[in-house]
């Protein structure tokens, strides 16, 4: 239990790369990105939590009655969620272009570079 | 290189980062561990400052520099989708079929789109007081905006939806968040500094200084470039097809 | 208590990022990114970060995978439009 979050993390990054090198269509080798964005999200918050803690929000919670989160890493991770999610637009954009141009979305046919 | 040798080479890189990331877990603090100073600290700083979401007052105020980068990385990302995605010369705009939509599902979307909006907005408002902000709050405001491509169809989304006006806001909220910097240089302070405007009250909405502002402004960000990105997708799925015979 | 639950909610995102990975055909996989993103926000509210809970939920359960069927739509569009010029 003290170390299973991080191997649960470490466990979703391989997943991840594994089908991002073993795909056969690159809008599944976009998602498999995604898959490895999450990853670092788990690992990220699992660093910054704290046992029998809250959350670090003082709106209905008197502060410095309980123990609270890293903040820290929560608010890391908020942006990362977002903004990845905008990246991961713009690689399906490029994926779109290449089927316009190509005709395909294998990579293993788009090996060569054609003028 | 075949593919047997791409495997095998996945299989090797694979082994040596399982190691290095198995290594490296069993060295961390254990998970739940008591220790957290930065964290401390960070709560100490939010409360001195009157912020009750001790996130926010992280990421709008202590490292709200940090911020701009990702409103930035996001302005890019957008930028990069609209030239990718615009409309090319060997292409032509079909007109969008009207739809059969069901009944129930029209007078669903069309109850809860300013439900849902209103709530997208009250979680921008609320960002300094309670979980939300302005990333969290732009994505429901803007994916709320789309329940009328479902409970509608495609034309009339388009015509609540005119493209510059939201390319135009996005550009003009990260304008807002860099002025706002500036004024703590013009102050005399810091840019980006949280000196500008007094703190108020712990947990009323005026609260934190610079927060609330510089929230509204991610809010407005977020929001126009997620209705812009998915204006984009739409547009090529639905309405741009090549020109038959070319 | 709250151990437990912790693991069954790594051990559901585990097996969410699995089941997204192993899926090959994109449209299948756009809803099973819609299961992984919502197992994610239980697990980050699960380890008390309600804040990122809320952006995933309503990034990662609703916009990725839209993104994603769309540009499937998009490329079969473009597939069947070729042929047909063939």
């Amino acid at each position: 239990m003290h170390v299973l979050p991080y191997l649960v993390a470490a466990y979703i990054f391989l997943a991840g790369c594994y089908g991002l090198a073993t795909s056969r269509n690159l809008i599944h080798a976009v998602g498999c990105l995604a898959v490895c964005q999450s990853a670092t999200y788990v690992l990220l918050l699992a660093v910054g939590y704290r046992d029998g803690a809250t959350a670090p929000v003082f709106s209905d919670l008197k502060p410095g009655s309980r123990p609270v989160v890293d903040p820290v890493v929560q608010a890391l991770t908020l942006t990362d969620i977002v903004v990845g999610a905008t990246v991961t637009a713009m690689l399906l954009a490029l994926v779109l272009q290449i089927a316009k141009r190509h005709g395909t979305v294998d990579p293993d046919e788009l090996r060569e570079l054609r003028g | 290189m075949s593919r047997r040798l791409r495997l095998w080479l996945l299989a090797v890189g694979g082994a040596g980062v399982t190691a290095l990331l198995v290594a490296a877990g069993l060295d961390l603090p254990s998970f739940g561990g008591p220790s957290h100073p930065y964290g401390d600290r960070a709560v100490r700083a939010s409360l001195a400052r009157h912020t009750a979401n001790t996130i926010a007052s992280v990421n709008f105020d202590q490292r709200a520099y940090d911020t701009l980068g990702e409103m930035g990385i996001l302005f890019a990302a957008v930028l990069g989708c609209v030239v990718l995605l615009r409309q090319a010369r060997d292409e032509h705009r079909a007109e969008p079929e009207p739809a059969e939509v069901a009944r129930p599902v029209r007078r669903y979307a069309l109850i809860v789109l300013p439900v849902a909006l209103v709530t997208g907005i009250y979680v921008v408002a609320h960002g300094q007081l309670s979980p939300g902000g302005g990333f969290q709050g732009g994505v429901v405001a803007a994916t709320a905006l789309h329940l009328l491509y479902l409970g509608a169809d495609y034309r009339a989304l388009e015509r609540v939806r005119p493209i510059g006006l939201f390319e135009a806001s996005d550009a003009l909220a990260v304008c807002a968040y860099l002025v706002l910097g500036l004024t703590g240089v013009l102050a005399g302070t810091a840019f980006l500094a949280n000196t500008l405007l007094p703190y108020g009250t712990f947990n009323t909405l005026a609260s934190g200084g610079i927060v609330p502002l510089l929230n509204a402004a991610v809010g407005v960000e977020v929001a126009s470039a997620v209705v812009v990105l998915l204006a984009g997708f739409l547009d090529q799925a639905v309405e741009i097809e090549e020109q038959q015979g070319s | 208590m709250a151990d437990a639950v912790i693991v069954v909610a790594l051990l559901l995102v585990a097996g969410s990022a699995t089941a997204a990975v192993a899926v090959r055909d994109p449209a299948r996989q756009a809803l099973v990114l819609s299961v992984l993103g919502v197992a994610l926000a239980v697990l980050f509210t699960v380890l008390q970060a309600p804040d990122v809970g809320l952006s995933q939920l309503a990034v990662g359960s609703a916009l990725t995978p839209l993104l994603i069927m769309l540009a499937v739509r998009k490329v079969r569009r473009c597939g069947r439009t070729g042929d047909e010029t063939r």
